[in-house]
C-alpha cells in the first residue's frame, strides 16, 4: 500500500478536495486499480461523472489492513476502455452500471447488459445466459415473489432438480435515487436517504449525514455519534433476529420462527422508544441526531433491552439444538473463502466466508473510533456460517449495547454545519447489518452535489448467492436467499 | 432432551398475542405522534412556513384560506409540526388512518381538521370477505418497510390469521391486492399483471406514503407517484411506514371487523 502513487489516501469519513485526487488516463487507472486489488485492496466504487460531454471515472479503494481508503480519477473520455472486469470480477456491476449511465463501454467485460434501465413498464433484462441441453430446463422466477418481499427476476438453467447457472435480474425497484442528487441537498434528500433500503435506514442516513459533514470540515458531537451507533446496533439486531427467524421457517423449524419474528418487533420498537418510528426514521440529520436519548430513556431502554436478549439468545439455542435444522444448514449454498475475495463480498456473507472484513474494525469513524466489538467470523461459507456469523453480531451487538448504554457521553446532539466545501469529495463507510454501505460525494464550485454514488451492500453480494446456488439442488433457493437476505431496492436505487 | 426442552419452552412462553381488538390497542410509542391535526383557522395570515420545511410538498395554501395539508403524502417527520408558529398542526398520538376515499387525506378546511376514517365495504362484499380475505402483496418501489411491518401482523403478537385475513403466493387466490412503494416505472407490466390476475370482485389497498402517493420520491420520473397510477384503490393507509397497528386497524375497519367504539 505504500508503494501507491497513483491513488491519494483518505481516512473513512473524510474529504479530499478534488485537485488533490490525481488524475491518470483511463487505461492507466484501469492497470492501477488492478494493482492494488492484486495487492489486496478491495474496491468499494467505481462510477463516471460527467465533464462537459465527456466523463470521468473514479475509483475508490479500501486497504483494510491499513485502516485507510484511496481514490484516483481518470482524465474525461468518450467511448471504450479496457475493462477492470477482464481481471477483477469483483468490478463487474460497476462496469455495467458505468456502461448504462453514461455509455462508456467497458471492452472485453464478459457480461456487459444493463442493470436498471427500464423499458416499457419494467427493465431490460436482456438475454439471459442459458445452458444448453436435453436434460437442461429454465426456471423463471418473480418479479412478484411468493411472499411480503420486494421484487426481483431469478433465471436458473437446470438439470433436474440440480441448478447449474442462477442469473439474478434487478431494476424492479428503480427509483431514481442518484440521479435525483444532482444539485442537492435538496428538502427531500434525507428522506429518500432514509429509504434506499428501508429496512438500513439508520446505516444509509448515518452515511449521507457523515458525508455532509465530512464535506463541511466538521463532524457530529460526540453524544450524536453514540446515539448514532447505538442505533446502528438496534438496527442490526433486529435484522439479524428476523433472518434467523426466516431461516428457521425455511427449515420449518417452528419455535425458532415464532419466537425471533416476535423478538424482532421489540428491537424495532427500542429503536421506535428512541425516536418514536420502528425504523429510525428521522433520528439522524446532518451535524446529528434530532432526538436525545436521555438518562429516564435510556434506563428504559436498557430495561427492555435485556429480556429481548435472553429471548433471542434462548431461541437461538434451540436452533442449533435441533439436528434438523443442522443437517439443513451445513454445507448448503457454500461459497468459498476464494471466491468471496474475488467477488468482493463483503459483510455477513464475507465474515461467514472467512473474511475478515468489518467497516467498524477496518476503518472506523464516528463513536466506533472510542469503542468497538470483536468481528465476528466464521469459517465454511455455507448457510450454517451465515446464521452462526448472524448469532455471534446479535451476542456481540447486545454487549455493545449495555456498556455504552451506561457510559453516554455527554453534550448536544446536533450542531450547525458550515455549507460543503466546493469542488470536493468525501468518502463514508459504514458496516450497516448487511455489509458494507459505501456514499462518495463530489461537489461543484457551489458545494452543492455534483455527483453522488451510493453503494449498498447488496449491490456486492447478488453475486454472492448465485455462486452459492451453483450445484444446489432448486429446493434449497428460498433457505440460500434468506442465509444472504439482500435489499433490492438498496442495489435498484 | 430436545423435545422435552422444546415443549418446556413454549409451555414457558405462553400466549403472546395482544388482546387487540377485542382489549386496548397497544399503546404507540410516545414519540410516534400518529395522525396529525391542522386547524386552519389558527393559520396566520401569509404564514407558509411549514411549506418550506416540507420534504414531500404535502402541504399548499391557496392565495386566500388555511394551509391543505395531505396526509397521503405526508412522510409523518414533523418537521411542520415543529415549526408552526401557532400551533395549527398538532399530533393525536391517534394510530387510525386508513380512509376509503383519497380526498379523506386532506386536512385544514373547516370540519376537515382531522382525516375522515374509512368506512366498511358494502353488505355485498363484506359477506363475501368479511370473515376471510385473501391479499396478495405487491412491492412496487417499496423499501421494505412498509414490507417488514406488514409482515409483523403475521406474527405470534398480531396472528392476523385469527382474523381471517392472510397473504397468498398466488394472485389467483387473492380477494385483492396489497400495495406497497410508489410504483416504479420498472413494476408496471408486473403489478397489471398481477391486478388482471386477479379475480373479481376484488379490492386493492395501498400502503404508505409511497403507494398513496410516491412518498419521499413524489415527482421522479421513475416513478408513477403512487398506485392509483394504474390501478382504483379502495383503502389508503398513510404513514412512513404505517405502524402495524395502522394496517391492521384499516384492514379490520375495511372488514366492519371494529366495534362502532373505535
Amino acid at each position: 500500500m505504500s508503494a501507491s502513487t497513483s491513488f491519494a489516501l483518505l481516512a473513512n469519513a473524510t474529504c479530499l478536495s478534488m485537485s488533490d485526487v490525481p488524475e491518470w488516463p483511463v487505461p492507466d487507472l484501469v492497470r492501477a486499480t488492478g494493482v492494488e486489488l492484486d495487492r489486496g485492496a478491495r474496491l468499494c466504487a467505481w462510477f463516471g461523472v460527467p465533464e462537459g460531454n465527456d466523463v470521468r471515472l473514479v475509483a475508490v479503494i479500501a486497504f483494510d489492513a491499513d485502516n485507510t481508503l484511496a481514490v484516483a480519477r481518470s482524465t474525461p473520455f468518450r467511448g471504450e476502455y479496457p475493462a477492470l472486469t477482464a481481471t477483477h470480477s469483483q468490478a463487474h456491476l460497476f462496469e455495467r452500471e458505468v456502461w448504462e449511465q453514461h455509455g462508456l463501454k467497458p471492452a472485453g467485460h464478459p457480461w456487459l447488459k444493463p442493470v436498471r434501465r427500464g423499458s416499457g413498464g419494467a427493465p431490460v433484462n436482456g438475454e439471459f445466459f442459458r445452458v444448453d441441453g436435453r436434460e437442461i430446463h429454465e426456471v423463471a422466477v418473480g418479479p412478484v415473489h411468493a411472499g411480503v418481499i420486494e421484487p426481483g427476476h431469478f433465471r436458473f438453467q437446470c438439470n433436474g432438480e440440480e441448478v447449474l447457472h442462477l442469473e439474478i435480474a434487478l431494476g424492479y425497484q428503480h427509483r431514481g435515487i442518484e440521479g435525483a442528487l444532482i444539485g442537492g441537498p435538496h428538502l427531500a434528500t434525507m428522506s429518500q436517504m432514509e429509504t434506499i433500503a428501508g429496512d438500513t435506514t439508520i446505516g444509509h442516513a448515518t452515511a449521507y449525514a457523515t458525508v455532509l459533514e465530512a464535506l463541511a470540515g466538521s463532524e457530529a458531537p460526540l453524544r450524536a455519534q453514540w446515539l448514532r451507533a447505538l442505533a446502528l446496533e438496534l438496527e442490526r439486531l433486529a435484522n439479524h433476529t428476523g433472518d434467523l427467524g426466516a431461516l428457521a421457517g425455511d427449515v420449518a423449524f417452528l419455535p425458532t420462527a415464532a419466537a425471533c419474528g416476535k423478538i424482532r418487533g421489540d428491537f424495532l420498537n427500542l429503536t421506535a422508544l428512541i425516536c418514536g418510528n420502528r425504523f429510525g426514521r428521522g433520528l439522524v440529520r446532518p451535524g446529528g441526531c434530532r432526538q436525545d436519548l436521555e438518562p429516564a430513556r435510556a434506563s428504559a431502554l436498557l430495561e427492555k433491552l435485556r429480556p429481548s436478549l435472553k429471548d433471542v439468545d434462548e431461541a437461538i439455542a434451540w436452533l442449533w439444538d435441533a439436528n434438523s435444522v443442522r443437517s439443513r444448514f451445513e454445507g448448503t449454498g457454500t461459497v468459498f473463502t476464494e471466491q468471496a475475495n474475488t467477488i468482493g463480498l463483503v459483510g455477513v456473507a464475507a465474515r461467514a466466508s472467512a473474511l475478515v472484513r468489518d467497516v467498524r474494525f477496518d476503518h472506523p469513524a464516528g463513536w466506533h473510533r472510542f469503542a468497538q466489538s470483536p468481528v465476528a467470523v466464521w469459517p465454511g461459507g455455507d448457510v450454517s456460517a451465515r446464521a452462526k456469523v448472524r448469532c455471534l453480531e446479535i451476542q456481540r451487538s447486545g454487549t455493545f449495547l449495555e456498556e455504552q448504554l451506561a457510559t453516554p457521553p455527554e453534550g448536544d446532539i446536533r450542531t450547525n454545519l458550515p455549507a460543503p466545501n466546493p469542488d470536493s469529495l468525501a468518502v463514508a463507510l459504514v458496516e450497516g447489518w448487511r455489509g458494507e454501505i459505501c456514499h462518495v460525494a463530489l461537489t461543484d464550485a457551489t458545494g452543492c452535489f455534483r455527483c453522488y454514488k451510493i453503494t449498498d451492500p447488496s449491490f456486492h453480494n447478488w453475486t454472492g448467492l448465485a455462486l452459492a446456488l451453483r450445484g444446489q439442488a432448486i429446493s434449497d433457493f428460498p433457505l440460500c436467499n434468506k442465509s444472504f437476505n439482500l435489499s433490492y431496492c438498496g442495489f435498484d436505487l | 432432551m430436545f423435545t422435552i426442552d422444546t415443549i418446556r419452552h413454549r409451555l414457558q412462553r405462553g400466549c403472546q398475542t395482544m388482546s387487540y381488538p377485542d382489549g386496548p390497542a397497544p399503546a404507540l410509542p410516545d414519540r410516534h405522534g400518529g395522525a396529525l391535526r391542522v386547524d386552519g383557522s389558527k393559520c396566520a395570515e401569509g404564514c407558509s412556513t411549514c411549506m418550506q420545511v416540507c420534504p414531500t410538498r404535502a402541504i399548499t395554501r391557496p392565495p386566500i384560506g388555511p394551509v391543505a395539508l395531505d396526509l397521503g403524502k405526508c412522510i409523518f417527520c414533523a418537521a411542520c409540526v415543529e415549526i408552526c408558529p401557532t400551533k395549527a398542526i398538532t399530533q393525536t398520538a391517534d394510530h387510525r388512518m386508513a380512509v376509503c376515499r383519497r380526498e379523506d387525506l386532506v386536512l385544514g378546511q373547516p370540519g376537515a381538521e382531522e382525516l375522515r376514517l374509512a368506512v366498511a365495504l358494502d353488505d355485498k362484499l363484506r359477506k363475501l370477505f368479511g370473515r376471510s380475505l385473501r391479499l396478495r402483496q405487491v412491492s412496487a418501489g417499496g423499501c421494505n418497510a412498509c414490507e417488514a411491518d406488514t409482515n409483523v401482523l403475521g406474527t405470534i403478537g398480531w396472528d392476523l390469521g385469527r382474523f381471517g385475513i392472510q397473504f397468498v403466493a398466488s394472485p389467483r387466490h387473492a380477494d385483492g391486492l396489497f400495495i406497497t412503494g410508489p410504483v416504479s416505472r420498472n413494476m408496471e407490466v408486473a403489478l397489471k399483471k398481477t391486478y388482471d390476475a386477479v379475480p373479481a370482485p376484488k379490492i386493492v389497498i395501498a400502503t404508505g406514503a409511497c403507494a398513496i402517493a410516491g412518498g419521499p420520491f413524489i415527482g421522479h420520473p421513475q416513478i408513477n407517484d403512487g398506485a392509483s397510477a394504474l390501478v382504483p384503490v379502495d383503502m389508503f393507509i398513510p404513514g412512513c411506514p404505517p405502524h402495524p397497528l395502522t394496517i391492521l386497524d384499516g384492514l379490520l375497519r375495511l372488514l366492519g371487523r371494529l366495534k362502532q367504539r373505535t
